[in-house]
């Protein structure tokens, strides 16, 4: 009895963590109150924003395909989750690097409506 | 008397293989160092920079080389903790400025320039280098933790 409890316990904590690209796409459209725009993340993501580097400064403007660190030059694996499954699946590296890649490219945060516009666009592509 | 000369041709050959030895850093495993740092540059040995060096980057990573690099507290903590337990001593030169204050940048320190001086700014800005902290674009084993001169190939 006890192991099943154990079992049941460790299979409702990684439902618990496990997440996919598209439940992004509704936090943030829910956070923002709106519909997300493919064609604005897509113009947010290959055009600077005010900070030095756009996203796709080290993520290409084609993330499908693998990137390079704009400064250390150091290889990134791509960033949309059809080409890269592990991508979008794990809410605190998400947090994460939103909010340190938008503080590089923004200087502030992103919006959730910004947030919501990049991930219809990195869905959109195949 | 033979003997004592082979002794002493083989002391001598020991001091001449040092400074090739000298030049590798045995690299420490640590999955958080890895994750957190190495997503963005190489795993720079820990060996490279005193301890008040690496107390003072780890202590301000929002403001990392002009990048946001911070992470959960616990981790940072715990990857601070790693890598003064793993920093240099005397081989790693001096690691702070003018002002005494600890240097940030591993290219900064004494004994990198020292072993870089013939490296022309010129040569550092080539498309296949980039940059001096990309370690690996001529340390073809750097990743290792081997920088002997025996493993240097400095791409056209």
């Amino acid at each position: 009895m006890r192991h099943l409890l154990v079992i049941a316990a460790a299979i409702f904590t990684v439902s618990a963590h496990a997440e996919t690209p598209r439940d992004f796409l509704t936090r943030f459209e829910k956070e923002a109150g709106a519909a997300a725009s493919a064609e604005r993340g897509a113009r947010f993501f290959t055009t600077r924003q005010g900070g030095e580097w756009s996203c796709a400064s080290c993520h290409t403007d084609k993330p499908t395909q693998a990137g390079r660190h704009a400064k250390t030059d150091k290889a990134i694996t791509p960033l949309a989750p059809a080409t890269n499954a592990e991508r979008f699946t794990d809410a605190a590296k998400v947090d994460k690097w939103f909010r340190r890649n938008c503080n590089d490219t923004l200087n502030r945060v992103c919006s959730a409506q910004e947030k919501a516009d990049v991930m219809a666009w990195l869905l959109s592509l195949k | 008397m033979k003997p004592i000369i082979a002794a002493s041709l083989l002391a001598l050959l020991a001091t001449l293989a040092l400074p090739a030895q000298a030049d590798n850093y045995s690299v420490p495993k640590n999955a958080a160092f890895e994750e957190e740092c190495a997503s963005c540059h190489m795993a720079y040995p820990p060996q490279m920079l005193h301890a008040d060096s690496w107390r003072a980057m780890m202590g301000d990573l929002s403001h990392h080389f002009g990048s946001d690099a911070s992470i959960d507290e616990k981790r940072r903590i715990a990857i601070a903790d790693f890598l003064v337990a793993n920093s240099g001593g005397r081989k790693t030169g001096n690691t702070r400025d003018a002002q005494g204050k600890p240097l940030l940048r591993i290219t900064e320190t004494t004994r990198f320039e020292k072993k870089h001086r013939e490296i022309s700014a010129a040569t550092w800005k080539r498309a296949s280098i980039k940059s001096p902290a990309n370690c690996g674009a001529c340390h073809t084993r750097a990743a290792a933790g081997e920088y002997s001169e025996r493993s240097i190939n400095i791409p056209k």
